[in-house]
């Protein structure tokens, strides 16, 4: 009797279960009988155990108990013990188990096994679950099965050797020689493994790939041997000799020549006569196309090459097999970039494939569709564009509707087909039109000002049809509110016109206004929608009155505040209604956060700044007191500028210090800074120097000196302006100055004049001198002319 | 390379799993749970391929089974539809007009198969009548019971 038997009968029994519990009832009686098994010594059936065990774990039922069983399984001489041992291994345990460590060994002993069959379990169990560990023990043996054993055990190695690279990068070294060497071997298992090999160490190394690339035409030979050569029953698939060779091959190629000339030259040929001679008419003809396909566009071809690449894809675009038409396109989207007129010239067939029924293939002619778009193509790409978007798949809608609007914003060849193609797309699929799309497409319609009237009867005929939409809705009372005036009128040159009543317009609105449909956003917008039309029309502005008023004790309270607001407008502010609701300038697209209205259509420009190099005198002093804010309290009157220089400064007053800056000697400009003395008293000094003036402010500096024998302690300086001059007093160098000239103290005084009043200052000292404190005030009516 | 493959029925039962990088058996278990769903809900005409996460999937039905594999990014789909078919050749030519049952009862040789035509998630012999023979061999030394260690097998069993 077979062991086996067993294991099928509860494989029978397991399937036999009616119910999930009954199943759980069996599984758990089988587990506690394979425990008990495990437990006891080997009886000859442990290998049938594990596996009846293995069959549970697929089951989805918890195995773990069985590793150490496979641990010992491995560790047995008996090849049936083994095999089921190492299945159990690669389904069990992974790196990250610690059982799996203790396989390592056995692994390393069944490598340099007798039998070719055990070598080849403990290769596939190392190329399935190898950790690091075990990958950079085990390596020197790998490499060693690579160069000297059978054609069996190489092809095993190879692909062994390139889990180790993927596990161990560094290790690649150990294994380039090796990968030399066998790609010429004629055996196609051993070929296929050192073409594997050969790709990952290439890809992971920029040094072993420069190395390869003198082995192009060695590859080259042997791909030509594979498709010129005859029918070969032992590798031939649908007419195709190896096809899983050859696209290895190919994509070996692709790596090798790209970005180097050298390497791609020594293939073009190649390429060229598999890209011709290759039968597609099955899918392993087109696996093969597919991948010279993606080689030549990834490598430096010539032109011809190309081209015939693109062509194939045409080709591939009108195949029956969908799977092929599918592929074709994520091709043409890799390089509708690059080759965009090549991939251009396959546009109708992409377009149809919008039609497919299978979905992928819908998303992929999709995006294709939308790279293609330019301005040559945008009408007719367009109107294939929305009449997809009315039959499209549910979860492409909102890709579409924005792919769509994409496209208009860059290549609209007119406003009035912009605004067309908006309203379609909202029409059709409304509510999957990402949030921007309204108040992007109020602003489009403000600025394309001879469309207002064409625009407001469009947008008043989707109203009426149906206000289920909220975008298209918003849009549409907008557009009533605004540009009402132009739908009553009854004349459009652009579209027939609509011969509508007041009172029609006003239904249509408060449809909207008392529709549940509506949401919140919309109802705001169809009230001050409403409310703007009080000023365009004529008649029925009681009406208005009316629905304005009764919002006002709304629920919503936004709707409340509007209405309550409104209300205000007509009773207290009748006489700001038409102004506040007159039409809006154009929106300035840049300007952040559209604001309603107020943003007066564009700025002014800055008048011209003239520097003056005078200030015009005023030729009354008198007249300008009442403007000075009396800070200083006392006295309403000017403190009489007698002690003052009064005169308007010029060239000619420059003071000390200007010869020496006079660099340019014989022009009328003085270099020198003049400044003013505008207090003298008690041997302390106080002059003013304008840094610099525009003719909105200017900077001055007062500089204090002392001429006394001893020092001026506790300065300050105090300043007044006049009320709509601003005034800036910086930190002052000191309050101490000393004594006999020996130094100064500076302070800056900022002044700003917006509105160009004439200037003034009052200037307030103190101080203590000898001992006594001192107080005055001085006016400054007239400043210097600045340095320059 | 390919990172695993599957094999399940129409109702989503698993008969098959091989997984070729290392993954926690939890997410083992949810990649299952997303394949089986994603598949089965394909119309009967789709294309065979699909885009998850970062893996290219492609899935063919055989009678009541459905063969999945999730591959790297940058390999030929075209290519892996054949391997799913070699695979299911090879499997009939061992079983002999393979149905579901065959690899429900003998899943452990399914496997066998499969190793002997992929390794560490390429092909590693492109010749149907190799593969075919080297699982013939490996059954034959299976029978033979006691085989001593360090019996040269290759001179009772030679290599193909």
């Amino acid at each position: 009797m077979s062991p086996s038997v067993r294991l099928q009968e509860m494989i029978r029994v397991i399937r036999g279960a009616r119910t999930q519990g009954e199943e759980r009832g069996v599984i758990q009686r089988e587990c506690a009988a394979i425990r008990a098994q495990f437990r006891q010594a080997d009886n000859g059936t442990r290998s049938h155990n594990l596996a009846k065990l293995l069959y549970v774990h697929m089951l989805g039922y918890p195995a773990h108990f069985g590793q150490m069983e496979c641990v010992r399984l491995i560790a047995s001489p008996r090849y049936n013990e083994k095999r089921v041992g190492y299945l159990g291994a690669m389904m069990l345990l992974d790196e990250k188990q610690d059982a799996s460590l203790l396989i390592t060994n056995s692994i390393k002993n069944d490598l340099s096994h007798n039998s070719q069959y055990v070598q080849s379990l403990a290769l596939c169990t190392l190329a399935c679950m190898g950790s690091a560990e075990m990958c950079r023990d085990l390596a020197p043996e790998i490499d060693r099965l690579l160069r000297a054993s059978n054609s069996y055990i190489k092809k095993k190695a190879a692909l062994c050797a390139v889990h180790i690279v993927r596990k161990v990068p560094d290790l690649g070294e150990l294994f380039t020689p090796a990968a030399r060497s066998l790609l010429c071997e004629k055996n196609h298992g051993v070929l296929h493994g050192a073409v594997v090999l050969i790709t990952e160490l290439c890809e992971r190394n920029p040094d072993t790939l420069e190395q390869f690339r003198k082995v192009v035409p060695e590859l080259v030979q042997i791909m030509k041997g594979l498709v010129m050569s005859g029918y070969s029953p032992e590798h031939n698939v649908a007419g195709i000799s190896d096809p899983f060779l050859q696209v290895r091959i190919l994509r070996l190629l692709r790596i090798l020549g790209r970005n180097n000339d050298t390497a791609s030259d020594a293939m073009n040929d190649l390429l060229a006569q598999v890209a011709t001679n290759t039968d597609s008419s099955k899918t392993a003809g087109s696996a093969v196309l597919y991948e010279t396909v993606l080689t030549v566009m990834d490598i430096k071809s010539e032109s011809g090459l190309r081209v015939l690449a693109v062509n194939i894809l045409g080709r591939f675009l009108l195949n029956n097999d969908r799977n092929i038409r599918y592929i074709s396109m994520t091709s043409l989207q890799k390089i509708v970039q690059t080759d965009h007129n090549a991939v251009q010239r396959h546009r109708g067939t992409i377009v149809d494939c919008l039609k497919d029924q299978d979905a992928s293939v819908k998303r992929r002619a999709l995006e294709l569709s939308l790279a293609l778009v330019s301005a040559v193509n945008i009408r007719s790409l367009m109107k294939e564009l929305l009449l997809f978007l009315s039959s499209c798949p549910p979860e492409l809608r909102a890709h579409t509707t924005s792919g769509i609007f994409n496209a208009a914003e860059r290549y609209a060849p007119s406003q009035r087909w912009h605004i067309d193609t908006i309203l379609h797309v909202l029409t059709t699929a409304g509510g999957d039109v990402r949030d921007e799309t309204v108040p992007n497409l109020i602003q489009l319609i403000t600025t394309a000002t001879e469309l207002h009237c064409y625009t407001v009867h469009k947008l008043y005929r989707a109203l009426i049809t149906d206000i289920s939409v909220q975008s298209l809705v918003q849009v549409a009372c907008w557009c009533i509110g605004e540009y009402g005036d132009l739908l009553l009128r009854g004349e459009c040159e652009e579209t027939e016109p609509v011969q509508v009543t007041e009172d029609d317009v006003l239904d249509a609105l408060e449809t909207v206004l008392q529709s549940h449909m509506s949401s919140p956003a919309t109802r705001g917008f169809a009230l001050t929608a409403t409310m703007k039309l009080s000023t365009r029309i004529t008649h029925n502005v009681d009406r208005i009155r009316s629905i304005v008023s009764i919002y006002g004790s709304c629920i919503d309270v936004e709707l409340q505040q509007r209405a309550v607001e409104y209300n205000a407008l007509f009773k207290k502010y009748d006489h700001m209604r038409a102004a506040v609701l007159e039409r809006m300038p154009v929106i300035d697209k840049s300007s952040p956060g559209h604001t309603n209205g107020e943003s007066a259509g564009g700025i002014k420009e800055l008048e011209q700044t003239k520097l003056t190099q005078e200030v015009v005198l005023p030729k009354d002093p008198g007249n300008q007191v009442c403007d000075l804010l009396d800070l200083l309290g006392g006295s309403g009157e000017p403190v009489p500028s007698s002690g003052l220089s009064h005169t308007v400064p010029g060239p000619a007053t420059s003071t000390s210090g200007g010869d020496l800056l006079d660099l340019l000697g014989g022009l009328d400009v003085s270099p020198a800074p003049p400044s003013v003395k505008v207090y003298e008293k008690n041997g302390v000094t106080l002059k003013l120097q304008t840094d610099s003036q525009t003719d909105t402010g200017m900077t001055i500096t007062l500089t204090a000196t002392n001429s006394t024998d001893g020092d001026i302690t506790s300065l300050t300086l105090q300043a007044a302006v006049p009320k709509s001059v601003q005034l800036q007093m910086k930190a002052p160098s000191g309050d101490v100055i000393p004594a006999r000239g020996l130094g100064l103290v500076t302070q800056t005084v900022l002044l700003n004049n917006p509105n160009k009043v004439s200037l003034k200052m009052r200037v307030r000292v103190c101080y203590s001198s000898q001992g006594a404190v001192c107080q005055d005030t001085v006016q400054i009516d007239s400043f210097p002319s600045p340095a320059w | 390379m390919m990172r695993f493959l599957l094999l399940f029925s129409r109702q989503g039962k698993l008969r098959l799993q091989k997984w070729f990088t290392p993954i926690p058996e939890r997410e083992k278990k949810k990649i299952v749970r997303d394949m089986t769903t994603m598949v089965l809900a394909r119309k009967p005409r789709s294309c065979n391929f699909l885009h998850w996460k970062d893996l290219k999937i492609v899935y063919k039905r055989y009678a009541s089974l459905y063969f999945c594999c999730g591959l790297d990014a940058e390999e030929n789909e075209l290519i892996a539809l054949e391997m799913l078919h070699r695979y299911v050749e090879l499997l009939d030519k061992y079983f002999g007009n393979v149905c579901e049952l065959d690899i429900i009862f003998n899943f452990e040789k399914a496997y066998f198969i499969l190793d002997e035509f992929l390794l560490g998630g390429e092909i590693q012999e492109t010749s149907k009548q190799v593969v075919s023979r080297a699982i013939e061999a490996s059954d034959m030394l299976q029978e033979v019971r006691c085989c001593p260690v360090g019996t040269d097998l290759r001179s009772v069993f030679p290599s193909s």
